[in-house]
């Protein structure tokens, strides 16, 4: 039964595993805003591709 | 055949209200202004029409005037206002109050589509914000606003940190305490599985193994989760006050030097589950009361709870609009005694701004054309037009409500009845300690140390902590669903104890509107003109009636307007002098009149006639009366006692009406009464009963969606909701109780504890269960209790 001490040394170290990684994902604002995404996921990719017309300018404006 | 001409009313493509002229027309869309096509037109270019695919007229009206942005170059002002910035890249939240559908949302995501300078913007829907990240090199922040104005989605900019403070609530490392101490908690359960069973003599080992791993997930639950009640115990007991925290902080640590003690010299479990089930508990009952503190603040914040209204004009046409809905730019028209509810230029009229509610300072001000009046003052005096420049803060109003000037003197005397228990909690706890050490000593000098350190563990004020909040947190909640708003928390147990209620009459008992109103002797159109030019620049009901009565009049330029609480208004317009009002105020003594409220009017000293209003009463004045043998009910007026009859009805006997009260009169009635030792409920509008409102225990404003919040009132109750006042009552009663209640389970749970630890044969199996077993029974009591009272009272 002495293998019960290796046993709960590797389940520990799991479970701490486990626990840093909730709180590095609660630290990086994972829980912050629950609702937007319940949003984001139903609006369409778009087909095709908007064209920037203002990027264009600055760009333009910079290479003078 | 010609076909018939259909006239159809088009609505604009962008905002959706209609369109007055043909004029604004592209690709086949029409819109109702210059400032809508504009963005249509910026959209289409950079092809982000879906913008309109996802909702009908997802746009904000844009008929604004030009703004100006410059003072965003200012490096001041821009370190003021941004997140983060580095050599190439700047992160910025703003605060964009229109956002209000999923169209905004996925237009405003795609704003690295409409300049590559920008790499992403992120929406946070609830709490209306933008997190942009973007290139300071090729895009400024001036032009980054500019950018967001075109298209609709101004930002508020304020360096007032409105960002700052909305976000802080989640700065709070709160989940992570929760998260160690819940983790710690699991694996010691487990780990104490073996304790509870038995451990045989062969496994001797395992048991002091055992122990020492528990000390050891014990460490971080104490000094890092439970670290909080130390530190506030501390403070607490530094400022000789004996708060919940100082018997929690004192079982934490009792709980620990016990385990540490018996795991390495008595070679017993110790307590450690006990402790970390105690710490997981207490701080999700703080989260959740934070939560819902949060949510309640949140509501009041963003969806506007306040029946507050301002009248806006729209082309010379007066228009109500709840406050929730005002944006810059408007022009607003605020009038005698009503609030100005957001940051405004002055454009016409006599501004002379009372800042008491602000400042403190009841001396009104005197504001010229142009400058800028806070939100917050009220005007006195004739009615005045204002532009908007800054967008309305709900929380900006209930801060002011909540602010120290108004806080009543008594708050501070009586105390809750949850500062009550605690106090004496702690006292009675270490009265019990001692002297269960004390009696073990001559015997047992270990058995008393046990029972010492037992009776600390095991008594748990967990009602106090707990129940409370979770009560009163859900009774505010039920309350505001029924369009009754309290100040805070402790409105409700002052609610509880009242015994007496003084009513107001006209605007309280009496209907703002619907009332049978009669013009007397024969008025030309030019005395027409004068009283309505007089009447429009007050708030007050019958003022209100008389406008509406006399319709669309010429509006004539007010030179002098005075209006005396109780009494009438004296104005002077052009060469006319005006008096409208009472008997008292128009011809200097009281008259013989009609069973009727009669209102006079002199015009130079010539009376043209009189008018006479009478009353409809509040749907459910009979339910209001009906609390009569329980309460006693006071009606104190302002008027004559025509209405004596009628109003007999409902309060009973003849000496609980009292008539002609002035201001100052009604506020000494109400002293009076409490230096009689009665507990004084107000009702009133808010208008000319403020100082009663104050001076009672409880002051309750009633509004019909007029602007006259008044921050001396702790409850803001909607007129529609008046005929519930007798349930409402009756629920705070049943707070309370529930409170009381629940606290008596505490005890229970408490007694039978301790009748375990005064005789030393505490062992942690037991107290392992009691502990989560009376926070669980607690928690779910209130819960479920409160939920039946509302559906009892017909609140839910």
């Amino acid at each position: 039964m002495s293998i019960i001490y290796f046993l709960i040394g590797c389940s520990v170290l799991l479970a701490l595993i486990f626990l840093a990684a909730f709180l590095w994902a609660q630290k990086s604002g994972q829980n912050d805003d629950l609702y937007t995404p319940s949003m984001r996921i139903l609006l369409d990719d778009d087909v095709n591709e908007p064209i920037n017309i203002i990027g264009k300018e600055i760009e333009t404006n910079t290479k003078k | 055949m010609t076909p018939s001409a259909t006239i159809e009313k088009t609505t604009c493509y962008h905002c959706g209200n209609d369109c007055l002229t043909p004029e604004y027309f592209v690709e086949e869309k029409q819109f109702c202004c210059l400032g809508c096509k504009s963005v249509f037109e910026v959209l289409s270019e950079s092809k982000l029409c879906n913008y309109y695919s996802y909702n009908d007229h997802p746009g904000v009206n844009r008929a604004q005037t030009d703004k100006r942005f410059d003072y965003l170059n200012e490096p001041d002002i821009v370190n003021q206002l941004i997140d983060f910035k580095d050599d190439n890249i700047t992160i910025v939240t703003f605060y964009i109050p229109q956002i209000h559908c999923s169209s905004c949302l996925w237009l405003l995501e795609q704003l690295n589509k409409m300049n590559p300078a920008i790499h992403y913007g992120r929406v946070d829907f609830l709490k209306k914000q933008l997190n942009v990240r973007f290139n300071h090199h090729h895009l400024n922040l001036q032009q980054l606003v500019e950018l967001l104005y075109n298209i609709g989605y101004e930002p508020v900019i304020s360096l007032q940190d409105i960002i700052k403070k909305q976000n802080e609530p989640a700065k709070d490392n709160l989940v992570q305490k929760i998260a160690v101490a819940g983790f710690c908690f699991g694996n010691v359960m487990l780990l104490s599985f073996p304790e509870y069973f038995g451990i045989s003599v062969y496994e001797q080992t395992f048991k002091h193994f055992f122990g020492w791993i528990n000390i050891l997930f014990a460490l971080p639950v104490v000094f890092y989760s439970g670290w909080g009640y130390f530190i506030s115990a501390w403070q607490n007991l530094r400022i000789k006050v004996l708060n919940i925290d100082f018997p929690l902080a004192l079982g934490i640590a009792v709980l620990f030097i016990r385990s540490v003690v018996d795991v390495a010299i008595n070679n017993d479990p110790g307590f450690t589950d006990t402790l970390c089930g105690l710490v997981f508990f207490l701080l999700i009952g703080k989260f959740i009361q934070k939560k819902t503190y949060y949510h309640i603040s949140f509501e009041r914040d963003y969806r506007s709870f306040f029946p507050v209204a301002v009248n806006v004009i729209t082309d010379d046409v007066e228009k109500s609009l709840p406050l929730s809905q005002l944006q810059t730019g408007q022009r607003i028209i605020i009038r005698h005694n009503e609030i100005i509810p957001a940051d405004a230029i002055l454009l016409k009229g006599n501004a002379m701004v009372d800042f008491s509610f602000v400042t403190g300072e009841s001396i009104p001000v005197h504001k010229t054309w142009g400058e800028i009046i806070y939100a917050g003052g009220r005007q006195t005096g004739e009615a005045i037009e204002l532009e908007v420049v800054k967008s309305v803060s709900q929380s900006y109003l209930t801060q002011l409500w909540n602010n120290e000037a108004f806080t009543r003197q008594k708050d501070g005397g009586g105390k809750t009845f949850n500062e009550k228990v605690s106090k004496y909690f702690s006292i009675v706890l270490l009265a019990i300690a001692f002297g269960s050490l004390l009696f073990w000593l001559p015997f047992n000098a270990g058995r008393g140390l046990a029972a010492f350190t037992a009776v600390l563990i095991v008594a748990c004020p967990c009602a106090l902590a707990l129940s409370t909040p979770f009560t009163m947190a859900a009774a505010l909640s039920i309350f505001d669903r029924n369009m009754f708003y309290l100040k805070n928390t402790r409105v409700v147990e002052h609610m509880a104890a009242i015994d007496t209620i003084v009513m107001d009459k006209t605007g309280t008992i009496t209907n703002g509107d619907n009332s049978n109103i009669e013009f007397h002797g024969n008025f030309t159109g030019l005395q027409k003109q004068l009283i309505y030019s007089t009447c429009i620049n007050s708030i007050h009901p019958l003022s209100r009636m008389i406008c509406e009565h006399l319709g669309e009049q010429k509006r004539l330029p007010v030179n002098s307007y005075i209006e005396l609480a109780g009494r009438g208004i004296i104005a002077s317009i052009g060469n006319h002098h005006l008096k409208i009002g009472n008997s008292n105020l128009v011809f200097g003594h009281d008259m013989e009149s009609p069973h009727i409220t009669a209102i006079y009017i002199a015009i130079d000293g010539i009376n043209p006639g009189y008018i006479t209003i009478k009353h409809n009463y509040r749907n459910g004045m009979d339910n209001v009366a009906a609390l009569s043998p329980v309460y006693d009910m006071y009606l104190l007026s302002g008027d004559q006692d025509h209405e004596k009859k009628d109003l007999l009805q409902f309060f009973k006997k003849p000496d609980r009406l009292l008539f002609n009260q002035s201001p100052q009169g009604k506020l000494d009635f109400i002293q009076s009464l409490q230096v009689g030792g009665k507990k004084v409920m107000m009702i009133g509008d808010g208008l000319n009963d403020s100082g009663a409102l104050k001076q009672s225990d409880l002051g309750i404003a009633i509004t019909d969606n007029v602007n006259n919040f008044s921050p001396g009132s702790d409850a803001i109750m909607d007129g529609r909701s008046f005929n519930k006042l007798p349930s409402f009552l009756r629920f705070s009663k049943d707070a309370v109780n529930i409170i009381h209640l629940s606290f008596a389970i505490s005890l229970t749970y408490n007694f039978i504890g301790l009748s375990y630890a005064v005789s030393g044969r505490l062992s942690p199996l037991i107290a392992a269960i009691l502990m989560p077993l009376s926070t669980v029974t607690i928690i779910s009591f209130t819960t479920l209790a409160t939920h039946f009272a509302a559906k009892k009272r017909n609140l839910l």
